[in-house]
C-alpha cells in the first residue's frame, strides 16, 4: 500500500478492499518511522488524521464517494488551515493558528481528502533547498546527505519516501517542480489564475501558484481538478478559465500513450554549458524517447531566458517586501519582549522572527522599489518580464509544448550552497521563466544521474494543462521512471 | 512689494458604501472597537482584497460631476509604510493611474466666479485608529475604519487666499453630499483636508510649500492657512528660507508646529498591487452612471430662482442637499399655487424647527404633503400665518395633519364680517378715550385697536379684515 499511487489507493478504497482509516494508519506508521530522518513534516496530529479518515469512511458508507474520498494528502506549511498551526516554517509565525482554511484546503476537504499534516519548506518559500526552514532542513530520501530541493522540499521528500501518497506545494519560481525533480516525483504548477491563492501565505503575489506533488501524472491531474476553479475572494483567480475543467476532462487528458503529431520545442537556452553533463545526457535521452513515441523535436530559442533569474530576483523580493510587512508584532505572530518603543518593537520583532534569507529578500525588494532605483530595477524587470512572456508566445506559434531539464543539477549536499546565495538562486534557472510568463509547467522523473533523480520539465501555453498532462502521461506510460521509492525507505529502488 | 499666496488642497473623503473597499465588513460609524473587522481588513496571512464596485461607481460619478476624464483602465498600487493601525504595512491606493483625472470646480469669489482645477481623484483605503489618551504605557488600536473606502481629491494650486480655499472646500463639500457619494461629516472624519501652502512675489515661480494637516473644520483650515502665510512671509522677510515640511495645526494654541522630520521622511516605495488586476470600466458603464447623475447644486439653484422665483438665499438653502431639493419639489407639487410660500415655510419654519430638534429632513415628522396641507389653509384664509406657526408646532409634536389640529383646537380664522364687527364694537365700547383720541387725529392708536381686537378674538380674526373693518367703524 504505501508505495501505491493515489489512483491505486482510490481503486482499492472504491472496491472496498481497504478503508480510509487503514490507509491513514499505514502512512502514519511510515511517518513515525522515517520523519526523524527526513524532517519532511513539521506538524502532524495522528489523532486528527484518523478522525478525518473515520469521518471519510462514514461518509462513504452513506453517500457516493467524493473524488478524493479517503485519500491522504499532505500540505506545505504555507497553506492556512484551521486545524493545527500554520507557521510558514518561520519563527515570526511560531504557533500561529489561522482562523480560516485556504481556498484549496476547503476544496480538498470538500473532495473528501484526508489532510495528513504540514510539510517542511524554506522559510516563507524563499529558498531552493528547504534549508532556510526555521524547523531545520529537510532531507532527500534518495540520499539523506542531500537536500530535497525547495521550497516545497518537505512535500517532495514525503511523497518520494512514501510518507504520503501526495502533497500540495506552491511554486513561485520553481518551488514545486525543482524539488519534484530532485526527489524523483511528479509536480505540476498550474497556469497562474487557475487556482485560488486565498489563504496561501503570500510570497510573490504575481507568481505564486499552488499545485500537486504526486507519484504519477494522473494523480497530479486528480488533485489539480479538485483545487482549481474561480474563487470570488481572489481577484486574480480567473472566472471561467479556458481549457479543461471537469474531473473527467482532467483524467481524460492523462490517457495519452503516444506522442504522434506532437511538436516539442527544445530551447537551446536550456541546454547550456555549466549544467551537469549527466543531467543533460539524461534529458537528451528522454527527448529521444519522445521522438520514438512519435513526437517531432523542434529546436527553438527563448532568447530572453538569460534574464529570467535577474528579473525574478527583482520582482519576487519586491512583492515579498510588501507582503511580509504585516508581520510586525502588532496583531499576531512573534513580538519581542519588553519593547522600548514602537520602532524597537518593529525592529526587534522582525529581526528575531525572520531568518537571514528572508531578510535578504526583504532588503533586496525594498531597495529595488525605493525612489531613485524603481525605474532601473522594478520597472526594468517588469519590461523584461513582458519580453520573456513574448518569447513563449512566439515559440508556441511553432510548437505545441516545450521540454527542458527541470534543474541544471541533481540534488546537492546540505550546506553546499547556503553561503552562496547567488549560486543557490541559479538552482531555479530553468523553472523561473514559467512563473514570469504565468504558464503551466510540469516536472516528471526521467532517469537518474549518479543515482540521483533527474526531472524532465514540460511547459505548455496558458490554460493548456491538458497538453502538459498528455505529453507527460505518454512519456510516463512508455518509461519506467515513475513512482519509485528509495531502498532505504522500503522501496524497490532503481 | 506684495506677496501672493498659492494654495492647493487634498481632500480625503469617505465614500459612503455599506461595506469596506476590499472586504465585506460594515462601514457603520461608532461601533465597538474592532467589531467590524475580518481577516482581510486585519491583514491576516494569505488574505486577499476584492474591490467594492460601489466605491468605483461613486468615484466615477464624482469625476463626471466635475467634468473630468474617467480613466477606463486605472490601477491600484501599494503605498508602503509601517504604522500600527495599518495592518498590512501598506495601503492600497491609486498612484500611477487614478480613476479620475483633470476636472474643475467653480467657486464664488468677490471678483466673480473662479475656476479651480482638480488634478485627480483616486481611490484608496483608510487606515485604523490608534488611541493613546488615558492609557499608561500602551496604545490601543481600533481597526473598524481599516479598509473603509476613500476618495482623495487633489486640486491644482489654483487658490490665492484662504477665502478661496474655503469657498472651494464648501463647493466640493456640497457637491459630494449632493451626489450622495459621501456623508462628508467632518466630525466623523469623513471629509478631511490637507493644504499645501506657499508664498511668492507675483509673477515669480512657486515658492517652497508646506503641508498643513489636522484641520478638522472650515474655521481651522482658514486659521491655519492665514497663520501659515504670515509665518512664511515672516521667515522670508527675515532672510530665511521656507523648509518643505508637514505642519500640524494646533487648534487650542492657534498655531502650527513642524512634524518631526522622521515622521515625514517617507519613501513609500509605491508599486503596482499584484493582488488586484487593473480596474477596467467600459464607456457604456460610465455613460450609464452619467445618465443617472442628478441635477447638480448649481443647476438646481439656478432653476429654483428662475422657475419658482425664489430668492438666491432660499434657492441656495434648498439646493444644499439632494434630499432637501427633492423634498422641496414634492412640496411645490402638493402646493403648486405658491412656490415662494413653499420655500419660505420650508427654509425658515420647517428647517429651523428640525434643526432645533436635531433632526434631518428625512426624519421630519411633518411630510411634504402635510406641510402643503397647512399652506393650503393659509392660502384659503382659514388661518393666519401667525396661527399657522402654532399649528406647525403642533404638527411637529403630534405628526397630525393641519386640518385636524385646526379643527380640534378651534383655530379657524374668523372671516365673518358681522362677528368681527361685534368684537370691534365691544372693544370701542370698552375704550372710549382711545376712540376719542383716534378720532381726534391720533392715527397711531390704530395699532392699539388691532391688538385689542386680535386679543379678543384669540388671534383668530382675519387680520386683513380686522384692519379694514376697524378703519370703517372708527371713521364712522
Ligand atoms: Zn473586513
Amino acid at each position: 500500500m504505501p508505495f501505491s499511487s493515489l489512483s491505486e489507493i482510490k481503486t482499492r478504497l472504491d472496491a472496498g478492499e481497504t478503508s480510509a482509516v487503514e490507509v491513514a494508519k499505514s502512512y502514519l506508521d511510515r511517518i513515525a518511522a522515517h520523519n526523524n530522518t527526513l524532517n519532511a513534516f513539521v506538524h502532524i496530529d495522528p489523532e486528527h488524521v484518523l478522525a478525518q479518515a473515520e469521518a471519510s469512511d462514514k461518509y462513504r458508507s452513506k453517500h457516493e464517494a467524493r473524488p478524493l474520498e479517503g485519500l491522504p494528502i499532505a500540505v506545505k506549511d504555507i497553506f492556512c488551515t484551521q486545524d493545527g498551526p500554520t507557521q510558514c516554517c518561520s519563527n515570526i509565525l511560531k504557533d500561529f493558528h489561522a482562523p480560516y482554511d485556504a481556498h484549496v484546503i476547503t476544496k480538498l476537504k470538500e473532495a473528501g481528502a484526508v489532510l495528513v499534516g504540514k510539510t517542511n519548506m524554506d522559510e516563507f518559500a524563499m529558498g531552493s533547498s528547504t534549508e532556510t526552514s526555521a524547523f531545520g532542513p529537510c532531507r532527500n530520501p534518495w540520499n539523506t546527505d542531500t537536500i530535497p530541493g525547495g521550497s516545497s522540499g518537505g512535500s517532495a521528500s514525503a511523497v518520494a519516501a512514501a510518507l504520503t501518497p501526495a502533497a500540495l506545494g506552491t511554486d513561485t519560481g520553481g518551488s514545486i517542480r525543482q524539488p519534484a525533480s530532485l526527489c524523483g516525483i511528479t509536480g505540476l504548477k498550474p497556469t497562474y489564475g487557475r487556482v485560488s491563492r486565498r489563504g496561501i501565505i503570500a510570497f510573490a503575489s504575481s507568481l505564486d501558484q499552488a499545485g500537486p506533488m504526486t507519484r504519477t501524472v494522473k494523480d497530479s491531474a486528480m488533485i489539480t481538478a479538485a483545487i482549481s476553479g474561480h474563487d470570488s475572494a481572489d481577484a486574480t483567480s480567473v472566472t471561467d478559465a479556458p481549457g479543461i475543467s471537469s474531473l473527467n476532462e482532467w483524467l481524460a487528458a492523462c490517457d495519452k500513450t503516444d506522442m504522434k503529431g506532437l511538436k516539442i520545442g527544445r530551447p537551446k537556452e536550456y541546454f547550456v554549458d555549466g549544467m551537469d553533463d549527466a543531467v543533460r545526457t539524461t534529458v537528451e535521452a528522454a527527448l529521444k524517447q519522445c521522438e520514438e513515441l512519435g513526437a517531432e523535436i523542434v529546436d527553438i530559442s527563448l532568447p530572453h531566458t538569460k534574464y529570467a533569474v535577474a528579473v525574478y530576483y527583482v520582482i519576487a523580493p519586491s512583492e515579498a517586501s510588501a507582503n511580509l510587512s504585516r508581520y510586525d508584532g502588532v496583531r499576531f505572530g512573534h513580538r519581542c519582549d519588553n519593547p522600548e518603543d514602537l520602532l524597537d518593537m518593529y525592529t526587534r520583532s522582525r529581526d528575531e522572527g525572520f531568518g537571514s534569507e528572508v531578510k535578504r529578500r526583504i532588503l533586496t525588494g525594498a531597495f529595488a522599489l525605493s525612489s531613485g532605483y524603481y525605474d532601473a530595477y522594478y520597472l526594468k524587470a517588469q519590461q523584461v518580464r513582458t519580453l520573456i512572456q513574448q518569447d513563449f508566445i512566439k515559440a508556441f506559434e511553432q510548437v505545441d509544448i516545450i521540454a527542458t531539464p527541470t534543474s541544471p543539477v541533481t540534488a546537492f549536499k546540505l550546506g553546499e550552497k547556503t553561503d552562496d546565495p547567488l549560486t543557490m538562486y541559479l538552482s531555479d534557472i530553468f523553472t523561473i521563466a514559467v512563473n514570469l510568463a504565468g504558464l503551466p509547467g510540469l516536472s516528471q522523473p526521467c532517469g537518474f544521474a549518479d543515482n540521483m533523480p533527474v526531472g524532465l520539465q514540460w511547459i505548455a501555453p496558458a490554460w493548456q494543462e491538458d497538453t502538459l498532462l498528455g505529453a507527460a502521461s505518454a512519456y510516463e506510460s512508455a518509461t519506467d521512471w515513475t513512482a519509485k521509492t528509495p531502498e532505504a525507505f522500503g522501496g524497490g529502488a532503481t | 512689494m506684495s506677496w501672493e499666496t498659492v494654495i492647493g488642497l487634498e481632500v480625503h473623503c469617505q465614500i459612503n458604501t455599506k461595506t469596506k473597499a476590499f472586504c465585506g465588513c460594515s462601514t457603520e460609524f461608532g461601533a465597538e472597537p474592532n467589531s467590524q473587522t475580518c481577516p482581510v481588513c486585519l491583514g491576516m496571512p494569505g488574505q486577499l482584497p476584492v474591490l467594492n464596485t460601489v466605491a468605483v461607481d461613486k468615484s466615477i460619478l464624482t469625476g463626471l460631476a466635475i467634468d473630468a476624464k474617467i480613466n477606463l483602465e486605472s490601477k491600484f498600487d501599494r503605498k508602503n509604510y509601517f504604522y500600527p493601525d495599518l495592518p498590512k504595512g501598506y495601503q492600497i491606493s491609486q498612484f500611477a493611474v487614478p480613476i479620475v483625472e483633470g476636472g474643475y470646480i467653480d467657486i464664488p469669489t468677490k471678483a466673480g466666479e473662479k475656476r479651480i482645477g482638480v488634478t485627480r481623484i483616486h481611490m484608496e483605503e483608510d487606515a485604523g485608529k490608534s488611541m493613546h489618551e488615558g492609557l499608561e504605557g500602551v496604545s490601543h488600536i481600533d481597526l473598524n475604519r481599516s479598509g473603509v473606502p476613500l476618495m482623495e481629491i487633489v486640486s491644482e494650486p489654483d487658490m490665492r487666499n484662504a477665502d478661496e480655499a474655503i469657498a472651494y472646500l464648501k463647493q466640493l463639500h456640497q457637491l459630494i453630499r449632493f451626489l450622495e457619494v459621501s456623508g462628508a461629516d467632518m466630525e466623523k472624519g469623513q471629509f478631511r483636508c490637507d493644504a499645501n501652502v506657499s508664498v511668492r512675489r507675483p509673477g515669480e515661480p512657486f515658492g517652497t510649500r508646506t503641508e498643513l494637516k489636522n484641520m478638522n473644520s472650515f474655521r481651522f483650515i482658514k486659521q491655519a492657512i492665514d497663520y501659515e502665510v504670515l509665518r512664511q512671509i515672516e521667515v522670508i522677510e527675515d532672510g530665511g528660507e521656507v523648509v518643505q515640511e508637514s505642519r500640524l495645526w494646533d487648534s487650542v494654541k492657534n498655531e502650527s508646529r513642524s512634524m518631526r522630520s522622521k515622521e515625514e521622511a517617507h519613501d513609500y516605495r509605491y508599486f503596482p498591487e499584484p493582488d488586484l488586476p487593473p480596474l477596467r470600466v467600459s464607456q457604456k458603464e460610465v455613460d450609464a452612471i452619467k445618465a443617472g447623475m442628478p441635477e447638480l447644486p448649481g443647476q438646481l439653484r439656478q432653476r429654483f430662482e428662475v422657475e419658482f422665483g425664489l430668492s438666491p438665499y432660499d434657492a441656495d438653502v434648498l439646493s444644499q442637499t439632494r434630499k432637501l431639493s427633492v423634498w422641496y419639489e414634492s412640496l411645490v407639487a402638493a402646493h403648486p399655487a405658491d412656490p415662494k410660500r413653499c420655500a419660505n415655510w420650508m427654509a425658515n419654519e420647517l428647517l429651523g424647527r428640525l434643526k432645533e430638534a436635531g433632526k434631518d429632513i428625512t426624519d421630519s415628522p411633518v411630510s411634504a404633503s402635510s406641510l402643503a396641507g397647512l399652506l393650503d389653509r393659509i392660502a384659503d384664509d382659514t388661518i393666519s400665518g401667525k396661527i399657522a406657526k402654532d399649528v406647525l408646532d403642533a404638527m411637529m409634536e403630534s405628526g397630525a395633519d393641519a386640518d385636524r389640529i385646526i379643527e380640534e383646537k378651534g383655530l379657524k380664522q374668523v372671516t365673518d364680517s358681522g362677528a368681527i364687527d361685534a368684537i370691534i364694537q365691544a372693544v370701542m365700547h370698552a375704550n372710549p378715550a382711545q376712540v376719542e383720541g383716534y378720532r381726534g387725529g391720533k392715527d397711531k392708536l390704530m395699532g392699539f385697536f388691532v391688538g385689542q381686537v386680535m386679543k379678543a378674538s384669540k388671534g383668530q380674526a382675519n387680520p386683513g379684515m380686522v384692519n379694514q373693518r376697524l378703519k370703517a367703524l372708527l371713521n364712522e
